[in-house]
This record gives structure tokens, sequence and C-alpha cells, in this order.
């Protein structure tokens, strides 16, 4: 750090990659949009089988590896839920 | 059998055709049989920066269309023996270039050359689409900048899906070309790093190639920057580039980070 940087302009290399980073996460789980919104139902109705959910809580999300591709679930069960099904 | 690269970006104006041109002279001036495509049907540019667009008589949609034959359609480099070109068709529409003439013409090229280089249009529709379908590998171009980094990750994606090999079920290998890169200002923070780049689209890199004078000089005459000045930064940066597509290993370097203290004290002055 020299005393130039102080009357330096915000680095913004930083910004680029945070919004990149966001966005394409957006894009890459919504480009194999037909495997993902199919996955998604019949996980939801795999799960409704067995506890209560709200369907906006499950999230079915694709993302990419140098070698794979990750399939990323995340459901949200409210309290309760699971007592109630047990 | 040859290899087939595609050498493709999504975004326009990144260095497709220079890195095409530059490969493909690298590869031959290690005597290997290579022959430059040009895809881009109706905005063919690989002629002009090749030198050759004098010499143009046939061109890819002639020998699709059955009205000349392939070898009448190849322009051999006149400073390299072992470097072709096949020309896109400036004037015919691109809805001329069949699916089944593509296949039928990278499958002879592969018959006689080490190497098939195909320059793909920008955009993701047919012209491009075509020019990706029967690569063994793919070279995706891509600028340190927040466009072209998008745009490489929705051909990635197309690579992935599109393509021969992925519909067989084979994994396409692709590989990142950084070009117009600026260490020094990647330094400062007013530019995405390689780190950054690779991270995100999460593809092997071929090479770096620094942001250049030489670049637009080698394009004004015609020639392919590896041939018009082979000791440039970009010049040696694209021949090991071309090393590591024949399949060596070699460790990547950083063009332009070799600024001593002066060099330093004088580029933060200058911003």
């Amino acid at each position: 750090m020299t005393i130039f940087n102080l009357f330096r302009k915000q680095r913004s290399a930083p910004t680029a990659r945070e919004r990149l980073q966001v966005l394409l996460a957006h894009e890459r789980s919504s480009s194999g949009s037909d495997l993902v919104s199919l996955l998604r139902e019949e996980i939801l109705a795999v799960i409704a089988k067995h506890v209560q959910v709200d369907s906006d809580k499950v999230q079915v999300k694709m993302d990419r590896d140098e070698n794979v591709t990750i399939l990323e679930i995340d459901v949200e069960i409210p309290l309760g839920a699971v007592s109630q099904a047990a | 059998m040859g290899k087939v690269i595609v050498v493709t970006s999504g975004k326009g104006g990144v260095g497709k055709t220079t890195s095409t041109a530059a490969l493909g002279a690298a590869l031959a001036q290690r005597n290997e049989r290579v022959v430059v495509v040009d895809f881009d049907v109706g905005l063919r540019n690989l002629d002009l920066v090749m030198g050759a667009e004098r010499r143009v008589v046939y061109d890819l949609i002639n020998v699709i269309q059955g009205e000349a034959k392939l070898t009448q359609a190849l322009i051999r480099d006149k400073r390299l023996e072992t470097l072709f070109l096949l020309p896109a068709s400036q004037t015919r529409d691109k809805d001329n270039l069949t699916p089944e003439g593509v296949e039928r013409v990278i499958t002879e090229l592969k018959r006689v050359f080490d190497w098939v280089i195909c320059d793909s249009p920008a955009g993701i529709e047919s012209g491009a689409t075509l020019a990706m379908r029967h690569a063994d590998m793919a070279v995706v171009v891509t600028n340190p900048e927040v466009s072209s980094v998008r745009d490489s990750d929705r051909i990635i994606g197309l690579l992935d899906s599109k393509t021969m090999k992925a519909e067989r079920g084979e994994r396409m290998e692709k590989h990142l070309l950084l070009t117009r890169y600026d260490a020094n200002r990647a330094e400062r923070g007013d530019m995405l790093k390689v780190e950054d780049v690779l991270e995100i689209l999460s593809i092997p890199l071929i090479g770096i190639i620094p942001e250049s004078m030489d670049v637009l000089r080698a394009s004004n005459i015609g020639s392919p920057v590896t041939l018009a000045d082979a000791r440039s930064a970009p010049a040696m940066a694209y021949f090991e580039a071309a090393r590591r597509l024949a399949g060596e290993v070699l460790p990547i370097t950083i063009p332009g980070e070799k600024r001593g203290i002066f060099g330093k004290i004088f580029a933060r002055r200058a911003a």
C-alpha cells in the first residue's frame, strides 16, 4: 500500500468477480431447466408422501465443476413436521 | 486421424480469429499439417488475418454444395508449407451450411490433416453450433471482462450438450485461452485476475495472451502473430498454448509480470 492508493478509485475487479459468481450460479441452474424442473417436481412428490413441505422451500440447483456437474437439493422442513410424520 | 479443435467464445471481438490463425501457424511451424477453417459464413475474416484474401476462389459453402472439390477450395499458406486455409463464403447465406455437409467436409479434412482448427462465428446460433459439432477439443477464448466471461460460460454449457462428443456421452475437452490480459491492471485490482476467471469458469487454462500492439500489427499486415513476430510476447504465449494443445505439460507463465521495482513505482504513478 502506498500513499497513492488513498487517492485512487476503489478496485473494481472484486465487484466484477462477485457479480459474475452470483449471475452464473443463477444462469447455470436455469440452463438445464427442463431437467431441473422435472427433478424438482418428482423430488417434491416423494418428500410430500412423508412430510408436509412448502413447495417454495425446495431448491434444486445445477452447478458445474471441472469434472462433474453437481445437483444441489436444498429442502427446508418446518419444525414439527418431522415428528408428526414419525 | 487428425484432431478437430473448435475455437469459440460466444462473444464477438475477443480474439477467436486471431487465435485460430496464431495457433494454426504455431502448430504448422512444428511441421504438422494444419488446416484452419472459417465457419463465419457471410462475415469471413480468417482469410484477411492470414493474408490470403486475394487468393480465395472457392469456399466452404461451394464444397458443401458440391460446386467445388475440397482440394480446389483449400489455400496453401505462402510462408508455411503445411498450413492451409478453408475460407468461408462472403456472399452466401449461412443456411447453406448443412449438418451433413459439415460432417462430410470435417471427415475428409481429418483424414489428410493432423489438426483441423475451426474458427467459430460469434453467437450461439447454427454457425457456432455447427463449428463445435465435430470437435474433439475446444479452445474457449475469453477476455478478463464480465460480458466475455458470461458468454464463455454459456458456450461451455453448449459444448457439454450440443456436440457429437457430448451426445455420445463422452467428455468434451475444453481449454481456456485468456486473451488481452494485462497483468498490471489485474495486479492493481482493475481487471479480473487469471485465478478469478479460472475459478468462475472451472476449465483448465491453455494460455494467457497479453494485450499487445503486436496483435494489431500482425493483422494489419495479414500475418498470424506467431509468424509476423515470433519473438513478441503474444507470439510466445501462443507458441506455449500450441505446445500444450499438442499434449506437452508446461508451467503457465503470466506474460508481463516481470516488471522491476522502478516499473512498479511508475505504473502506480501513471494510474
